[in-house]
């Protein structure tokens, strides 16, 4: 008798991806679409793209999307959600989007506690635009608008978000994790059900921050891009859980039940 | 339904509610802050209701486009500088097609300006406001009955359109009191094939305004073109006062033309031939209405509360057809009816 191991996932259409060789948001949007498929909510699931490149997202996911304008992709989602509460709703964002100008979206959505799964790419640079500094671009880092490199004088610091997020009141599951290695991607995974599974289970905000490669704007191969993640990204941003309120609020659920 | 006294802010607030708005996300911001309360205090009371004060416009506006994409009844609100902060959703929403309610109670400007009644934002609101090929519905009652009426009337527009229509009053319309009637409201006739509800079993849909090739998005803008067009055509609304027998009109709209409809009552009394012309709707601008009572009569003066902004669309209307004379009073300056008749008796003493 054989059994499945592997398969296209049911959520993921059968589309050429658009997206670099190299760059994490195939894997990303993979690992999304097998979490959905396991946890059997395609049918009520409501995506928002983001600007940037995953902005085209709606031709992989083959769940109900709506586009966002930049930065506002938690505010949409709190719309739908609050709208309908029985959708499982989440939104998928780079870090311009996330950490420049969808900030006060961000931050507000997760301190009201919306009941949302945000899906924030770290790529430390805006991919889309052509390679442009990003909030999270490192000190140092050449990008078009830090030709020589990202200087704290002058541009500040790379935004921690995860480090940031875990502080606010509202956010229930806050992991920071990596697809530059098939251990990351498993951890990615785990990461992404188990943030999916705290909002079917109505515990409130949860994001997953991927640090994701993006060989073409880091002018450099897959391989060391993957490699740049581990050895330079992953000092920066330090992969992990950063906050975890599910089992207390479980505990506090069944106190009351 | 028994007549009821209420703030111009709170009627829009339950007529909204009547129509089955059933989100609402603001931003306080005066002279507007009653209908954010309002909200705030009634809209959960009914079933589904869901009230957030948003972090900012930007947030409110983005918030409504996306609990409008499921389908329900959405409004926002605010006033002029966080009406331009809202431009981003509205070209967004116009984009996607998505139906809402946007309330602009104006205040004096330009930036901060000031937080008495104005007329300063007609352009923002009739041109489109945001980026792109687009066109906004706009309301501009003048009472408190037509706050409730209008009101209600958005929603079914701004369903039957799918496109955002904009409630334009001002500071002085939203904060004074007036007795009013609540109409019932037709049922609500919006197909479920546009609302994103999860796939269920089905097919996933998207909704998007990005149209990345650019023929497709010729196509698009020609679609909402038509849409704009078929609006043109139906949608058109105004009214006119003692217009019959005048030899000159005054054209005004919301609180101005309240002010007109005043000193026109004065000036009658001492035998000047004087009438009113009030766009109902902005855009779509009255034009043919206007260009047929030209036919008759020739001298026109266009009071605004502004520098003169509708005056554009009353020349783009009359321009060879009649004589058109200005008053503005911008800023958040409000004349009386007396100060008002003053002006016209001097420019109407002038015409032959």
């Amino acid at each position: 008798m054989s059994k499945v191991i592997f398969q296209h996932p049911q959520s993921l259409k059968h589309n050429t991806y658009h997206y670099c060789p190299g760059c994490g948001h195939s894997i990303a949007h993979r690992v999304i679409c097998e979490v959905i498929d396991e946890l059997g909510i395609r049918g009520v699931t409501i995506g928002v793209p983001p600007a940037g490149c995953a902005v085209l997202a709606y031709n992989y996911f083959d769940v109900d999307m709506i586009e966002a304008p930049h930065g506002r992709g938690p505010a949409m989602a709190s719309g739908i959600k609050r709208a309908l509460p029985d959708s499982i709703v989440f939104s998928y964002q780079g870090d311009g989007d996330l950490a420049a100008i969808g900030m006060a979206e961000s931050f507000h959505a997760a301190n009201r506690g919306e009941n949302i799964t945000v899906i924030f790419i770290n790529n430390a640079v805006y991919g889309m635009t052509g390679g442009q500094m990003a909030p999270t671009t490192m000190l140092q880092q050449r990008t078009t608008t830090s030709p020589a490199g990202r200087k704290q004088a002058l541009d500040g610091y790379p935004v921690k978000v995860c480090e940031i997020f875990s502080q606010i009141g509202g956010v229930t599951y806050l992991e920071r994790c990596s697809v530059s290695s098939p251990a990351g991607v498993n951890k990615t995974k785990r990461a992404v059900r188990k943030a999916f599974q705290c909002q079917m289970d109505g515990l409130g905000f949860s994001m997953i921050e991927i640090l994701s490669m993006c060989p073409t704007n880091w002018k450099m191969s897959s391989v060391d891009s993957c490699k740049w993640i581990d050895e330079v990204m992953s000092k920066e941003f330090p992969t992990g859980v950063y906050k975890d309120n599910i089992p207390d609020l479980k505990k506090n659920a069944e106190k009351i039940s | 339904m028994n007549k009821v006294l209420m703030s111009g802010n709170n009627i829009i607030g339950e007529a909204a509610i009547r129509a089955g708005c059933r989100f609402y996300a603001g931003y306080p911001i005066t002279p507007q802050n009653e209908l954010t309360e309002y909200m705030a205090e009634h809209i959960r009371k009914a079933e589904g209701g869901v009230f957030i004060q948003s972090e900012s416009e930007i947030a409110a506006i983005n918030m409504i486009a996306g609990a409008s994409a499921t389908g329900t009844r959405v409004m926002t609100s605010s006033s002029s500088p966080g009406i331009d902060l809202k431009q981003e959703g509205i070209s967004s929403m116009a984009a996607c097609e998505l139906p809402g309610v946007i309330v602009n109670i104006m205040r004096g400007g330009p930036g901060l300006g000031n937080i008495r009644p104005s007329q300063g934002d007609y352009f923002q609101a009739t041109r489109g406001g945001g980026h792109g090929d687009y066109r906004t519905i706009v309301m501009a009652p003048a009472t408190g009955q037509e706050l409730a009426d209008l009101t209600m009337d958005a929603f079914d527009l701004a369903d039957k359109y799918r496109t955002p229509v904009m409630i334009l009053a001002d500071g002085m319309m939203g904060q004074m009191m007036e007795p009013v009637i609540f109409k019932k409201p037709p049922p609500r006739n919006y197909p479920e094939k546009f609302m994103l509800r999860g796939a269920g079993d089905g097919r996933s849909k998207f909704i998007r305004g990005l149209l990345l090739d650019p023929i497709d998005s010729e196509e698009h803008n020609w679609k909402l073109y038509r849409k704009y067009e078929a609006v043109k055509k139906s949608e058109v609304h105004c009214d006119e006062y003692l217009t019959q027998d005048a030899d000159m009109v005054v054209v005004a709209y919301g609180t101005a033309a309240r002010i007109a409809k005043g000193a026109i009552k004065r000036l009658r009394e001492k035998g000047t031939k004087i009438g009113l012309f009030r766009p109902i709707t902005l855009w779509p601008f009255p034009e043919r209405e206007l260009r047929t009572l030209a036919l008759k009569i020739k001298n026109y003066l266009v009071f605004e509360m502004s520098t003169g902004q509708m005056l554009d669309d009353v020349r783009l209307a009359l321009q060879g057809y009649a004589d058109i004379e200005f008053h503005g009073r911008p800023g958040g300056a409000v004349p009386t009816p007396s100060q008002l008749a003053n002006v016209i008796a001097k420019i109407y003493d002038k015409i032959d």
